[in-house]
């Protein structure tokens, strides 16, 4: 019951931030400052929410060669950085994880 | 409002490559959300009604964590931030567009459809029924795609064994969508003070690291901005 709870207010705020403006007249200006700090939205979040699946172990910073995770990440950065390709991303991280989890 | 023919073909053919890209990243979708838990209905349900890939991974993940309810949809509030910017942009294209219209093409708003429509809008002169013609036509299909890849992947998640740790593909998703978004100094700024804030504030109750980090970033991303062009 709580996750269909989750699923429809993810829904509402999700459908509220894409109505947003497009329901407004066309009269009404989109203020500049909002305009720009929406720009580094994206950036901020998404990192704030993979990074510590990298460097933290039981909410402990876990900076060692045996975090495998970590090691694995830094391939992926690499790999993304490099081709820019989701799908090239994500098979470069996955491999180095199960490379470094079997060397380590 | 009629549709313009020639122009729905135009969007469909802009959207084809596009799917290519968009089906993995829904099939990763659908298995990461069936491993943290997720029933396979519940899956679908929300790949429909929410669809907005970034924020259903990070539900995945979070509801794997223990997160609360609310947390998890502010989270989705801060990560599906952006679709503010679409809107406001597409707003300058499609506002004339009867109301039923807009609430449509709000729907299908996503990265790829955003996109395409605005690239193509730049250097041409439209109609608004070709515009709407031209959404319609790649946001359509790619919605179609997004939901038959997020349906194949809940439905292999469901077999997949846990030794192959696909979960850790939800984090690398991540990073494969902020690395090519740092292409300035104050936009990987944003991003490097977001990271240090949520680790270093990572014994906080309830996740709420995130929602610091994700302030901070946008702050620093801000005043850098400020500095140089002062």
């Amino acid at each position: 019951m709580s996750l269909w709870l989750t699923i429809a207010g993810m829904a509402a705020v999700t459908y509220a931030l894409r109505a947003s403006f497009l329901v407004l007249p066309p009269s009404v200006e989109t203020p500049p400052l909002l305009r720009r700090g929406l720009r580094y939205v994206p950036a901020a979040v998404l990192t704030a929410i993979w990074a510590p699946e990298l460097l933290l172990q039981d909410r402990v910073l876990f900076l060692a060669l045996e975090n495998e995770r970590l090691l694995a990440g830094a391939v992926a950065i690499a790999a993304a950085w490099r081709w820019r390709l989701t799908s090239v991303t994500i098979a470069a991280g996955l491999l180095a994880l199960h490379f470094f989890d079997w060397l380590i | 409002m009629v549709l313009d023919r020639p122009a729905l073909a135009a969007g469909a053919r802009g959207a084809a490559p596009v799917l290519l890209g968009i089906v993995p990243f829904g099939v990763i979708t659908g298995v990461a959300m069936v491993a943290s838990g997720i029933p396979p209905l519940e899956a679908m349900a929300m790949s429909v009604i929410v669809f907005a890939g970034a924020s259903m991974m990070a539900c995945a993940q979070l509801l794997s964590q223990g997160t609360p309810a609310l947390l998890i949809v502010l989270a989705t509030l801060f990560i599906n931030l952006r679709f503010m910017m679409y809107s406001a942009s597409l707003r300058l294209h499609l506002a004339h567009l009867p109301l039923g219209w807009r609430l449509l093409v709000a729907y299908l708003q996503a990265d790829n459809v955003y996109g395409l429509t605005l690239s193509h809008f730049s250097d041409r002169n439209l109609s608004l029924s070709e515009k709407l013609g031209y959404f319609l036509g790649a946001g359509v299909p790619i919605w179609l795609a997004w939901q038959a890849a997020v349906l194949g992947g809940v439905v292999i998640g469901a077999g997949v064994p846990a030794s192959w740790r696909l979960e850790f593909a939800g984090p690398l998703a991540f990073i494969a969508m902020t690395i090519p978004l740092l292409r300035d100094r104050a936009m990987v700024a944003a991003a490097l003070a977001a990271g240090l804030v949520v680790i270093a504030t990572a014994a906080l109750p309830l996740r709420l690291n995130v929602m610091i980090a994700a302030v901070v970033g946008i702050a620093v991303g801000l005043i850098l901005e400020r500095k140089r062009t002062v």
